[in-house]
C-alpha cells in the first residue's frame, strides 16, 4: 500500500468486535478528495469535458428536473426531521469522526440547496430558513462529501422515516456530473465500458487468453476439461461476472467453471459484455441504464437461454433494475433477473449437486461472511450466500448481529471510492468491518462482490486482521468432487 | 499532466505517478521510478518480472493475470510483493511503464 495522510482516520478500539461513536473531528476528512474527471474519459460517456460556465443555474435546473422525475427524492428532502438516530450508523463517520459524514449531515448539504431554491422560505428568507446557496464554497462541500459516501444504505437501515440516503448521494452526484464535475476513477472506468467491454479494459484477446490460461491449469490441476468459453453462441447461460474476476480474483471464476462443469451446462462469457459491474450507478442514471442494457444485448447476441449475474455487488443493484432500466426480459427463460447464488441454490434445492460436495476440503478454514451492501439492502441476497456457505464449510461463524445482514457495513470502498487517492477513507471506512472480522475468529472471509474482494484485503492488513478474503463460489469450487 | 525528473528525465505522468506514453519507457527511466516505489535496487528478478509485463503489455494492451504472471515468471506471489511492496499490479506496472489498472482491483 502506497503512503498516504493517516490522520483522518480515528484509531480508537472496538469492544466486542463493535465501534463505539469515536469523539467529534470537526473537518477530519475534509481534504481527502478524488481525482477531478479527464476529458478524454467524460467525452464518450456524455458528460461535459469540464466544468460548464453557466454551472450553477444549470446545477439548480438539474435538481428541479431531478425532484420532479424522482417524487422520493422531493419526499426525502422535506421529511428528515433531524432526529439523528443515522448519526452513529455510517462507517465513514464511525472511521473518520468528522461530523459531517453523519449520514443527516451529508444529506444536509443538499438539503440546503433545496430549501433557498425550491422553497418559500428559503427564497425569501435564506438564513432563517436554514438554506444555502450553491456556490464555490458548497460545490466543494458536494464534491467532498458525497464522494465519502458509498451509497450503501446502513444508514437508511435505521432512520425512522424510511429515507433512502443513497438516493440523495445519487441525486447530488448525477447534478454534478451534469455541470462538469465528476471523479477520474469512476468516469475512467464507465468509459473502458464502452470502449473494451469491462470496466478493467481488457481487451478481448486478452480475455481469450485468459481463459484459455485457466483451461490449462486446471487440466495440469484435475486432469478434467473444465471449459470457460468465450462467445460461446447458442449457449444456455450467459454469465456476466465481474471483470476483476477474469483477471485477480481468478479462484471466483475458477469457481463458476468447476460448478457449471458439474452440473453439465453449456455456458459461456461475452466479449461485447464481460462485466457485470455498473459503475453508472455511481454516475448518472444514463450511464447505468446504458451499462446494463449492454448484459441484455449481449445475452441477445449470443442467443442465450438464461442470463447468470456472477459475484458482483453493484452488477446486481443494476441487475434487480433490469425490467426499469431497460424493459421486459420475457425474451429469456425465467427466473429473471439471476444471480449466480440463487443458482445455486436452485440446484442444491433440487438435488443436482447431491453427493458432489465434500465439505472437508475447507476444513483449514473457519469462515466468515460479508455482507456486501447492494445484494444485501438492495439485492435482497441474505439467506443464498450462506446457505451455500452451508452446504460447504463445516466451520462457519457470523460476526457480531448489528454487522451483518441488513446493517451490514460497506467494506469502506463501495459507491466509486476503490481509489488509491482517497485511501484514508477507504481505512477508516473499513475499519467497523475489520474489527468485526477480527472479533469473529475466522480466517477466511467470504463475501460476493469483486469491489469487497479488492478492499478487504487492505483494510485487514491495514487494521492487522490476518485473514483471507475470496469467493462464497471459490469455497464451493473447493468443496466440489469433479 | 504534471512533468516529473526523474534522475534528469523529464517525463509525463499522471496523478498516481505513472507514466502517459509507455513508449517514453527506458531501463533507465525504470530504474528512477523505482525508487519513487521502495525498490532501491533493480535485481535480476526485477527486470524478469518488468520486462515479462512489458512483452505481456505490448502483445495484448493490458497488465496480464496475476496468477499468469507468477506462473511464467516463476515466482510466488509472496515473492513478487516482496520485490514490489506495493504490488503486482500497482508498483511493478509502475515500474514498467504501463498504465495503472483501474474497476474492481
Amino acid at each position: 500500500m502506497a503512503k498516504f495522510d493517516e490522520t483522518p482516520i480515528v484509531k480508537d478500539a472496538a469492544k466486542n468486535g463493535v465501534l463505539a461513536p469515536p469523539e467529534l473531528r470537526e473537518h477530519a476528512s475534509s481534504r481527502v478528495r478524488c481525482w477531478p474527471s479527464k476529458a478524454k474519459d467524460t467525452i464518450p460517456i456524455g458528460l461535459p469535458p469540464e466544468r460548464v460556465p453557466d454551472w450553477q443555474e444549470r446545477a439548480i435546473a438539474k435538481f428541479g428536473e431531478l425532484l420532479e422525475r424522482n417524487k422520493a427524492l422531493r419526499v426525502y428532502m422535506d421529511i428528515c426531521v433531524r432526529c439523528g438516530a443515522c448519526t452513529d450508523k455510517c462507517q465513514f463517520f464511525l472511521g473518520t469522526g468528522d461530523p459531517q459524514n453523519f449520514p443527516v449531515a451529508r444529506a444536509e448539504l443538499m438539503r440546503k440547496v433545496y430549501r433557498r431554491y425550491f422553497t418559500p422560505g428559503g427564497r425569501y428568507l435564506r438564513d432563517a430558513s436554514e438554506a444555502a446557496d450553491f456556490d464555490e464554497e458548497m460545490l466543494e462541500k458536494w464534491y467532498t462529501y458525497f464522494y465519502q459516501c458509498s451509497e450503501c444504505r446502513r444508514c437508511s437501515v435505521f432512520c425512522p422515516y424510511g429515507i433512502d440516503t443513497a438516493e440523495i448521494t445519487m441525486a447530488a452526484r448525477e447534478i454534478l456530473c451534469s455541470i462538469g464535475v465528476s471523479t477520474k476513477y469512476v468516469t475512467e472506468v464507465v468509459a473502458k465500458v464502452y470502449e473494451t467491454g469491462n470496466n478493467l479494459g481488457i481487451p478481448s484477446a486478452a480475455w481469450k487468453d485468459n481463459c484459455e490460461f485457466l483451461e490449462d491449469e486446471l487440466q495440469e490441476e484435475t486432469g478434467l476439461p473444465i471449459r470457460f468459453p468465450v462467445d460461446d453462441y447458442g449457449a444456455e447461460v450467459l454469465l456476466v461476472p465481474p471483470s476483476a474476476d477474469n483477471f485477480a480474483n481468478v479462484d471466483t471464476m475458477i469457481g463458476y467453471g468447476k460448478l457449471f462443469h458439474a452440473l453439465g451446462i453449456r455456458w459461456t462469457t461475452s466479449t461485447y459484455c464481460n462485466e457485470g459491474g455498473n459503475f453508472g450507478l455511481f454516475l448518472n442514471y444514463a450511464n447505468l441504464k446504458r451499462v446494463n442494457k449492454r448484459i441484455i444485448d449481449a445475452a441477445r447476441m449470443l442467443n442465450v437461454k438464461t442470463i447468470i449475474w456472477g459475484e458482483c455487488g453493484h452488477a446486481w443493484r443494476g441487475g434487480v433494475l433490469t425490467p426499469t432500466l431497460n424493459g421486459p426480459m420475457d425474451m429469456f427463460d425465467p427466473p429473471y433477473p439471476y444471480h449466480i447464488s440463487q443458482f445455486i441454490v436452485d440446484m442444491l434445492n433440487k438435488g443436482a449437486l447431491n453427493g458432489k460436495i465434500d465439505k472437508s476440503a475447507n476444513d483449514q478454514y473457519l469462515v466468515t461472511y460479508h455482507d456486501p451492501c447492494n445484494p444485501a439492502r438492495a439485492g435482497q441476497l441474505l439467506e443464498e450466500p450462506r446457505q451455500i456457505l452451508r452446504a460447504c464449510v463445516n466451520r462457519f461463524v457470523e460476526m457480531p448481529a448489528n454487522t451483518i445482514r441488513e446493517k451490514t457495513y460497506c467494506c469502506g470502498a463501495g459507491g466509486g471510492l476503490l481509489t488509491d487517492e482517497v485511501m484514508a477513507i477507504r481505512m477508516a471506512g473499513g475499519k467497523p468491518r475489520a474489527m468485526a472480522v477480527k472479533h469473529s475468529g475466522a480466517n477466511f472471509l467470504a463475501t460476493i462482490c469483486a469491489i469487497c474482494k479488492a478492499q478487504l484485503p487492505e483494510a485487514m492488513k491495514y487494521w492487522k486482521v490476518d485473514v483471507e478474503v475470496g469467493g462464497v463460489i471459490q469455497l464451493l469450487g473447493n468443496a466440489l468432487k469433479l | 499532466m504534471p512533468v516529473v525528473e526523474l534522475k534528469g528525465i523529464k517525463v509525463e505522468v499522471d496523478e498516481d505517478g505513472f507514466i502517459q506514453e509507455p513508449d517514453s519507457w527506458s531501463e533507465e527511466l525504470a530504474a528512477a521510478i523505482a525508487l519513487t516505489e521502495e525498490v532501491e535496487t533493480l535485481t535480476e528478478d526485477h527486470w524478469k518480472v518488468i520486462h515479462y509485463l512489458r512483452d505481456y503489455y505490448q502483445q495484448f494492451g493490458i497488465a496480464p493475470m496475476i496468477r499468469k504472471l507468477c506462473k511464467d515468471t516463476g515466482f510466488q506471489l509472496k515473492y513478487i510483493y516482496e520485490l514490489f511492496p506495493s504490488g503486482p499490479a500497482k508498483g511493478a506496472c509502475k515500474i514498467a511503464g504501463l498504465p495503472k489498472p483501474t474497476g474492481c482491483v
